[in-house]
């Protein structure tokens, strides 16, 4: 697979754009969180208002065998509503926190959504037939006076129009004091992990009124606390392993073999400060907000608020690589803890083949670094700069000095304008940008 | 001129360093930023989100950020300057009084003379000074000069630190800052009124209470929704049963009460 542009081989193009193009953003528009299914066919957005909305890739086309399949709404549900929590008076909101597939095991697709208390498991099947000739009902459903039927027919399978359902078919509900912020499914196929900010739980998929606790970091006295989980997930192969990150730039791998409860870590990654460049944000910019394995298993990528780290998962006290993604703002740092914009929380994610990686910044760019050329590239998802099959021009920050054309300066980035959710699939070079409420998909050009 | 005073006044016994008057504007310049960012700390913790719970990591991570601030204070000894400037200009019950109306919309605000903004310290050159306008940026009455926000999530963490810093600080010291924090140890809300309420609820965890309460310094023990908001606004200045300087502020209460009813 190809790598991350810049060179002559290889360019983004604009694709697709999904989303109201008002001015006017409707905060429940907001997507909260993007991803693609294991084969990529399928691609599953969630936002502020508590819907999903799954798009499908088209076939490709023998008539045009350059244009990859575009992506079509397939489904749409409300997963989740508002709540109240009338013990503490407080809403919990219905904005989906995180999305996770399932991988198919027979024609229907499931995935499963969560919220801040609730995880739920969908099931969308498609319908494209239907009965008809009951015995007993009309066509319209009225029941047939059981006296007048006279003779027995078997009811025969017509076509109709292709119908997509979605129904929730378990809930896992009641095992968060503390807002979810990961879910993650194993390797095993069978459990999957939920991490809130002090406690990690293990599930059964298929039984919904009992979790295992395996991580509590909450403090005997909340007044100690002075650490959250912030992110967490299963090794891609190794079904006993997960990690977890925290707010204070540490990694903690388990092994589930080892106790009931992983409290005590197998292996602790942490990059030892540097002194020279410690302020009072340090812990704040150290903190984690996303971490991912890599799909070989051997390496995991970590987000924090300037940059990302690659680390091998056999050394743990530094990491392998690291990115910097908006190293100007470090000069802002005071400015983005006012307006809480250091509390940001990027996503990240690998290509499918490990070599690249991606992860958004603000003003609605997003940036890709190629891991074996250290090349790195910038670029926005506006649709001023979205013209159909249109390159995607690298962008460029100018962080002082004289301005050059097309470049933009620190001070004229829009700090509403921010890419937490990206995703890369699994086996192809497309991408899905979420800006805001409008999702992008990119594919590299096709020559 | 004032900030050089003040410097003297700290490295009493210690070796003054060279009086480099660039050093001492980089010096001041540096606590000035230290102090706007404690403020600006304090109150993201305590802009109580009436509705939504909040973000746990957020407000750990500012924590920690006050907590780390007010330790580099305490070690070059400002932290006791503060805290007796701001003891000297309140008394402990009007410090509730404040915090309350700090984290309820009230209409209250619109007789504030200041926005509430937190950064505007150009032009104040003093450290006393300087927390003095902390005092009226704050959502209180002028009147009521109560510093209100500060103490709360610092003082259980300064309780560890005085038993940590004791050979640092003379006992002097200390003690206004005991008396400023020690008001305020209202960890666990279901100190407040009803016995058999709390038999009730015994088994509720009430974990993200203290932490919630600690962090944003409401005194009253479930996070008000926006249906009892009003109904617990009369009842809660009653129920703090130490709190005797309520009473200025009972007359407001009544007053948006009767607004509100219409009567």
């Amino acid at each position: 697979m190809a790598g991350v542009g810049g060179g002559n081989d290889f360019q983004w193009c604009f694709a697709q754009v999904k989303g109201a193009i008002d001015e006017d953003v409707a905060e429940a528009d907001i997507i909260s969180t993007v991803e693609f299914n294991y084969s990529g066919d399928l691609l599953a957005t969630g936002d502020k208002g508590g819907r999903v909305v799954i798009f499908q890739r088209e076939q490709e086309s023998k008539n045009r065998p350059h244009s990859r399949g575009e992506y079509n709404v397939y489904s749409t549900f409300q997963s989740h509503e508002p709540e109240f929590d009338y013990l503490k008076s407080l809403e919990i909101e219905e904005k989906i926190n995180k999305i996770r597939w399932l991988p198919q095991q027979n024609a229907a697709h499931s995935l499963l959504s969560t919220n801040d208390k609730t995880i739920k498991l969908w099931k969308i099947s498609e319908r494209d037939k239907k009965a008809e000739g009951y015995n007993l009902k009309e066509e319209d459903g009225r029941l047939r006076d059981p006296f007048r039927i006279t003779s027995l027919r078997v009811p025969v399978l017509q076509p109709m129009d292709l119908m997509v359902e979605a129904s929730p078919r378990r809930i896992f509900a009641n095992a968060h004091t503390y807002h979810i912020n990961s879910i993650s499914v194993n390797s095993d196929h069978e459990t999957y992990l939920s991490a809130d900010d002090l406690r990690i739980n293990l599930w059964h998929l298929e039984i919904t009124d009992r979790s295992f606790n395996i991580v509590d970091i909450k403090p005997a006295n909340m007044e100690e606390l002075t650490e959250v989980i912030t992110a967490a997930e299963c090794h891609p192969n190794q079904c006993n392993v997960f990690v977890y990150s925290s707010s204070k730039g540490t990694i903690r791998l388990c092994d589930m073999r080892a106790a009931a409860l992983c409290d005590r870590h197998t292996k602790f990654f942490e990059e030892p400060e540097d002194p020279s460049s410690r302020s009072f944000f340090s812990e704040i910019i150290s903190s984690i907000s996303d971490v991912k394995f890599s799909h070989s298993g051997r390496y995991m990528m970590t987000r924090d608020y300037l940059s990302v780290k690659v680390w091998d998962l056999n050394m743990e006290n530094r990491p392998v690589e690291t990115y910097q993604v908006h190293e100007y703002l470090r000069s802002k740092l005071c400015s983005l803890y006012e307006n809480d914009c250091i509390f940001d929380k990027f996503e990240c994610c690998w290509n499918g083949t490990d070599s690249a990686i991606m992860t958004g910044s603000y003003n609605n760019f997003f940036r890709m670094f190629d891991r074996n050329t250290r090349k790195d590239i910038t670029l926005e998802a506006s649709r001023e700069s979205s013209k159909p099959r249109g390159i995607l021009k690298p962008r460029k920050v100018c962080t002082g000095g004289k301005r050059k054309k097309d470049e933009i300066s620190v001070d004229s980035l829009d700090f509403n304008k921010k890419i937490l959710h990206t995703a890369w699939h699994p086996k192809e070079n497309v991408i899905a940008v979420a800006a805001t409420n409008n999702l992008y998909i990119f594919q590299d050009k096709i020559n | 001129m004032f900030p050089k005073g003040t410097k003297r006044k700290f490295s009493d016994g210690e070796e003054v360093p060279d009086e480099n008057p660039a050093d001492i504007k980089v010096m001041s310049s540096y606590n000035l930023q230290r102090q706007s960012l404690l403020d600006m700390s304090l109150i993201k913790l305590q802009l109580c989100h009436m509705l939504v719970e909040p973000n746990l990591c957020r407000s750990v991570l500012i924590a920690n950020t006050v907590r780390q601030i007010q330790e580099e204070m305490t070690q070059d000894g400002s932290w006791t300057i503060m805290a007796e400037a701001l003891n000297s200009n309140q008394s402990p019950s009007d410090c509730l009084v404040a915090t309350e109306i700090l984290c309820r919309p009230s209409p209250k605000d619109q007789d504030e003379e200041k926005p509430f903004s937190v950064i505007s310290y150009e032009g104040c050159d003093s450290v006393s000074c300087h927390s003095e306008e902390v005092v009226d940026d704050s959502l209180c009455e002028p009147s009521s000069e109560a510093p209100t926000y500060l103490p709360i999530s610092i003082g259980t963490w300064e309780k560890e630190d005085q038993k940590e810093n004791s050979e640092e600080e003379s006992e002097e010291d200390s003690k206004p800052e005991e008396q400023v924090f020690g008001t305020f140890e209202i960890k666990n809300p279901t100190a407040t009124p009803d016995p058999a309420l709390d038999e009730l609820f015994s088994d509720v965890d009430t974990s993200y209470y203290d932490l919630d309460t600690m962090l944003t310094g409401m005194q009253s023990s479930p996070k008000m929704g926006p249906y009892d908001l009003l109904d617990s606004l009369s009842s809660h200045s009653q129920s703090i049963s130490s709190n005797s300087g309520c009473r200025p502020d009972l007359n407001e209460l009544d007053h948006i009460m009767e607004i509100i009813v219409g009567s």
